[in-house]
């Protein structure tokens, strides 16, 4: 199916790769579908883009990538709502603010973007705040 | 808005299955206990609401910043 993006121009999708948000994103509760558009080969970044309305579309990265240790707990009821029955499905994606200057923007650490890439379902978590998974974390320093 | 007052070591049922208790006052603050099936989220509206506030600041991205990202390697 054709697509409209944010960033990409109009695209053509699978079927198949549409992610179903069941409870959408913190502020954007309504919208529910989404893709993932890679930005460019050997990028690590991507689009999250949704399907229903072209200007949502966040630029994600693993967020391990900025921050090694990076850990959070998945809980029983999360897994059941993302149908999770082997731990190699899953792939955790972190939203990022851009800011200018550049090296001034973040990564949102406390509410990482967990997908089960199998079953296509996915949702935002929340987690409480701790020092190691911050709102906005730098994302100066992994980067080149 | 439903309101109801309730003293010190008092409690209200919402549904069969949650319980608000008010464990202390003092001053200007509450301590709430909460017992919730574990399916239940429970946080400080403040905590979702950043985490709101945050992914629509995620959606301001200019173009000249989206370029600066393609450049971007780890």
């Amino acid at each position: 199916m054709k697509i409209d993006t944010k960033f990409l121009g109009e695209m053509n999708i699978e079927e198949n790769e549409v992610i179903q948000f069941p409870n959408g994103i913190p502020g954007f509760e309504k919208i529910k579908k989404f893709v993932i558009l890679p930005l460019e080969s050997e990028s690590p970044f991507a689009i999250l883009q949704s399907i229903e309305q072209t200007e949502v579309g966040f630029v994600i990265a693993l967020p391990f990538v900025f921050k090694k240790d990076y850990e959070f707990d998945l809980s029983d009821e999360d897994k059941e709502e993302l149908k999770i029955t082997d731990s190699e499905d899953l792939i955790t994606y972190s939203i990022l603010t851009l800011k200018e200057p550049f090296n001034s923007s973040t990564i949102n650490l406390q509410a990482p973007v967990i997908i089960n890439h199998k079953q296509k379902i996915a949702k935002q978590l929340v987690l409480q705040y701790s020092s190691s998974n911050p709102l906005c974390y730098p994302i100066e320093g992994g980067m080149s | 808005m439903l309101v109801l007052s309730r003293k010190k070591d008092e409690s209200i049922m919402i549904g069969d299955q949650i319980e608000l208790k008010i464990l202390s006052v003092d001053g200007e603050q509450v301590k709430l206990g909460i017992v919730a099936p574990k399916d239940v989220k429970v946080y400080r509206s403040e905590v979702y609401e950043s985490i709101q506030q945050q992914n629509k600041e995620s959606l301001n991205i200019s173009k000249s910043l989206l370029e600066q990202l393609s450049k971007k390697n780890i």
